[in-house]
């Protein structure tokens, strides 16, 4: 990253009093959008740029009003258009932080087009995808990642869709960096939102977020008390993939699948366990960690894939550099007076 | 350089109209024929009219591709009615172009093409060069692809060359009869070809192969010289495309107003040479996002926008519909954005190559709620340049976006331009505001113009969240009080309504008062303006107030409206200005003239109406 557009850091020690906003928040009691809330309160303070330069950007739903709730600069736009907004801003002040607050509906059904190419060109800003598998703020209606036979109220009888695995979109969109959290742990919220902002690209957070009116108890299966040690595999950069109350479950690769293998048992001893390799260019292990699913497999949580690739910004910026270096057009009268042209005296 | 046996007479005004296969090479020759006359001193004027698929079935009807030229003394201000000559390399392009020439023209065929399989691919039931038809006309039957052929193989070119490059023969022809220099057109083949030296000589010797044959053969009786256009101000000229002057004038209101440009688009025809246009400017800052569809074209740049760049997306008919919603956001947020539509044939796909000014009800009510924004129409491909220059002068200084209305006939046609100096240009003052000013509110309000300011994220002590909510007036918080939407609506009206004091009061082009107001708006003007002067000419009481500023209207247009008997509208539409009229004006009674054709107006046709209606009691 050339040195001119990085973000300009803040002078004095920033709290999280200074992204409180004055504004009253309007989610439900319950919802785990305060959750998120309060970790980007956190958060940006620790990543230190001035507080000027952040700028949270958001489409339409209940996740979109989040740029409403934190004191940055802010613009709310339209259903759908969030990352092509975001696009356009990052694009024209790359010394900007740039956050996206999104959900399900917003950027994978109406803004499903903007959201696999603002990951496809690698524009270096941060999606935060609320995914709570239901169109809440207009009370009730399936979205892409509802999942097969729920009944919602435009499905009385069950839908009979497939939906979106977020993180086999974003990958196969090309991906650079896909991290994924639920809104019950705010210690690794903060985490990956911390290495969602130091990675250069662009950054898909998917928040599983519980809608207590629409859609309660979705995740339960992931982050239930009784279950979530077996059916989460918190991923940590270069540590075994090992799970489970008591620490005694792993993954291990088995011809072309991962294999959730219990420790101990069969001869299997930690060599056997993959290793976490976040910052791997090739996707396929990111993939596979992606599409895990209870009951067969816990779900990865983390920072699943986090890979250096030149970003859109970045280039956009050489280009211009390039031509300012090279071309005799140096101003709007060259050229207007450039090419044929011919005087009358 | 002609020192023949052939005649010359010498013309005004000429026109020529290029007629083959598209892949024929057509545009091409047009656009060098166009420049060559430029550069000799003429007025010019170009119209290209090709089909919208890239290769329609080789020699048919639909495969026809055309550029019409005009060639002049004077001054002008259209590309012409009908032809001097005409140039039809196959039968389908003589078949579909003959009514666009003039009886008595000379018209050029490739009489190879002539065969039997051509003859009836174009419909035709016999061969017309022997059947009598086109005996009103002056017929050159040149056999172009074998003597292009006989050229191409003397130096070392193949047959697949020779196929490509017939268009040179044809065109050295048409520089014959015209009296015309080689020496641009030469340049253009050394550049062009640099890395292809046999290129070079093979269209050299191809241009003057046709004209020497044209000089041996019986069949032409003269040769025509239209002399420079000698009353031309003083100044440097050149000759320019609407889409390439409106891409030059959003880089002057950039960097004349000092906001860097943005450009988000989704390429369209025929507004996609304003997107590749800008792609080459980066030395100038230009920063240039071709989006995944029109709608993120319109987002990144309202995105653009709110960081304080100077924003723009352009695009055609059905892009304007994709946009509506996002134009809506521009407006709520009271962002600056500069939306050029260069208008085609609708509606959906409609005709896309093919121009119409029937945008015109969409740009100013296609949007939902109350979205007033402001409309400027070009009036000639180099007043593109002047048109996307005052909407983003406009838009920036008003907080309020803009659309810019050109049509394909301007867009992709030429004129020359007087080139101007940017220090010339109007100043443009964004109103931006100052870090940590205490009195900051996202709407607070200029108490005159009801602008709001301009924060940039970035700036200290200004921070602050806009969006497509209703905001509170003043302090831009989320409001759903009834009584501040109808405030702030009104407010937007208002603020659109008192640009009015910004922008000239309407000209008018001939007296105050009299028996015929003709009104017309945006890319009509040549023909219009040509059919006014004309029958002012021959005495008529007859005016044109030709409009440029369409929202808000100048002020003084009701004053106009009132002083004639009549008023006629005429719009390459069913008839959108003129319900705007009625809506503005309602106690004014208003013909109208209205033509859907994706063609032009032709000036015959206008004073015919003209006329009529002077007669009528």
């Amino acid at each position: 990253m050339e040195e001119n557009l990085t973000v300009e850091r803040s002078r004095l020690p920033l709290s999280k009093e200074d992204f409180v906003s004055d504004q009253m928040v309007k989610w439900c009691p319950g919802c785990g959008a305060h959750a998120i809330l309060s970790s980007v309160a956190n958060v940006f303070p620790k990543i230190g740029y001035k507080k000027e330069n952040f700028m949270f950007i958001s489409g339409i739903g209940c996740s979109s009003r989040f740029p409403y709730y934190v004191n940055t600069y802010g613009f709310h736009g339209i259903h759908g258009r969030a990352n092509a907004i975001a696009t356009g801003v990052k694009v024209a002040n790359p010394h900007l932080s740039v956050w996206v607050a999104t959900g399900d509906g917003d950027s994978m059904a109406i803004g499903g087009n903007h959201f696999i190419h603002i990951i496809r060109r690698n524009v270096d800003l941060n999606i935060m995808l609320f995914n709570n598998q239901i169109y809440a703020l207009t009370k009730g209606q399936y979205s892409p990642t509802t999942k097969m036979g729920t009944v919602t109220k435009t499905s009385p009888q069950g839908t009979i869709e497939h939906p979106f695995n977020t993180g086999e979109l974003v990958l196969g969109a090309q991906g650079t960096f896909f991290a994924r959290v639920v809104d019950t742990n705010p210690k690794l919220m903060t985490e990956v939102m911390f290495e969602a902002a130091k990675h250069d690209g662009t950054s898909v957070v998917e928040i599983l977020q519980n809608c207590v009116i629409y859609a309660d108890g979705v995740y339960d299966n992931i982050t239930a008390k009784d279950v979530r040690d077996d059916m989460q595999l918190i991923l940590k950069n270069g540590e075994h993939m090992i799970f489970g109350k008591n620490k005694d479950k792993g993954i291990r690769l088995k011809g072309t699948k991962l294999e959730v293998v219990q420790l101990g048992v069969n001869g299997v001893s930690v060599d056997d366990i993959l290793i976490h390799d976040q910052y791997g260019q090739d996707p396929g292990i990111h993939l596979m960690l992606a599409k895990m699913e209870p009951p067969l497999y816990p779900v990865a949580l983390g920072v699943i894939r986090s890979a250096m690739f030149s970003t859109y910004d970045d280039m956009v910026e050489e280009q211009i550099k390039k031509a300012k270096a090279t071309s005799p057009i140096k101003c709007v009268d060259d050229l207007l007076n450039s090419g044929d042209t011919w005087e009358i005296k | 350089m002609n020192e023949t046996k052939h005649k010359v007479i010498e013309l005004e005004d000429a026109v020529v109209r290029f007629a083959g296969d598209s892949g024929d090479g057509m545009q091409l020759i047009g656009n060098l024929f166009a420049d060559a006359a430029a550069l000799f001193g003429n007025e010019i004027a170009t119209f290209p009219d090709y089909p919208a698929e890239i290769r329609a079935p080789h020699n048919t009807i639909a495969g026809v591709s055309g550029f019409q030229a005009r060639i002049s003394n004077k001054k002008i201000f259209s590309s012409g009615d009908l032809a001097d000559l005409l140039i039809a390399m196959n039968p389908a392009s003589l078949k579909s172009n003959l009514k666009w020439a003039k009886k008595g023209a000379t018209i050029l065929v490739d009489a190879d093409s002539f065969d039997e399989k051509g003859i009836e691919k174009a419909g035709y039931k016999q061969n017309p060069l022997e059947d009598g038809s086109l005996k009103d006309y002056n017929l050159i039957k040149a056999p172009v692809s074998s003597l292009t052929w006989e050229t191409v193989k003397g130096i070392g070119g193949d047959q697949k060359t020779a196929n490509k490059a017939r268009n040179m023969f044809a065109m050295g022809i048409a520089y014959y009869l015209f009296n015309r220099d080689f020496k641009t057109t030469d340049e253009f083949f050394e550049k062009k070809f640099k890395k292809k030296p046999q290129l070079i000589s093979i269209n050299k010797a191809l241009l003057r192969a046709g004209y020497n044959y044209a000089e041996t053969i019986e069949a032409i009786h003269s040769t025509f010289n239209v002399p420079a256009f000698q009353k031309a101000e003083k100044g440097k000229y050149r000759n320019i495309t609407g889409n390439v002057a409106a891409a030059w004038g959003l880089l002057a209101a950039a960097e004349k107003s000092g906001r860097p440009l943005f450009l988000g688009s989704y390429p369209i025809t025929p507004a996609t040479e304003i997107l590749m246009e800008l792609a080459l400017h980066k030395s100038l800052g230009a920063k240039v996002f071709q989006a995944e569809d029109e709608i993120a074209g319109i987002c990144s740049a309202i995105g653009a926008s709110y960081t304080g760049a100077m924003a723009c997306t352009s695009t055609s008919g059905p892009g304007l519909s994709l946009k509506s919603e996002a134009i809506g956001l521009a407006v709520i947020t009271e962002l600056p954005l500069v939306i050029v539509d260069v208008q085609r044939g609708g509606p959906s796909t409609g005709l896309p190559t093919k121009s119409e000014q029937s945008d015109l009800l969409q740009a100013l009510y296609g949007r939902n709620g109350e979205g007033p924004v402001i409309i400027i129409a070009a009036l000639s491909p180099a007043d593109c340049f002047y048109a996307a220059y005052e909407s983003a002068k406009l838009s920036m200084e008003h907080m309020t976006p803009a659309i810019c209305l050109t049509d394909g006939y301007i867009g992709q046609g030429s004129e020359i331009f007087k080139i101007p100096k940017v220090s010339d240009l109007p100043p443009i003052n964004p109103p931006i505001a100052k870090p940590n000013d205490p009195d900051y509110k996202p709407y607070k309000r200029n108490a005159e113009t009801l602008v709001r300011k301009w924060a940039l994220p970035g700036t200290e002590g200004l921070r602050h969240r806009i969006g497509g909510l209703e905001k509170e007036n003043i302090f831009g918080d989320v409001s759903m009080d009834p009584l501040n939407h109808q405030l702030m609506c009104e407010l937007r009206e208002k603020k659109v309504e008192k640009i009015a004091d910004f922008i000239p009061e309407q000209k008018l082009t001939g007296d105050e008062k009299g028996d015929l107001l003709v009104v017309s708006w945006g890319g009509s003007y040549g023909s219009v303006y040509t059919a006014v002067t004309e029958m002012q000419a021959e005495g008529k009481k007859v005016s044109l107030a030709h409009f440029r500023n369409i929202c808000p209207l100048p002020k003084n247009t009701k004053q106009i409206l009132s002083n004639f008997d009549k008023v006629i509208v005429c719009e390459l539409n069913l008839g959108q200005f003129v319900k705007y009229l009625k809506i503005n004006f309602p106690e004014f009674q208003y013909h109208q003239y209205n033509k859907i054709q994706g063609l032009p107006f032709m000036v015959t046709e206008l004073k015919e109406q003209f006329n009529k209606l002077l007669e009528e009691k």
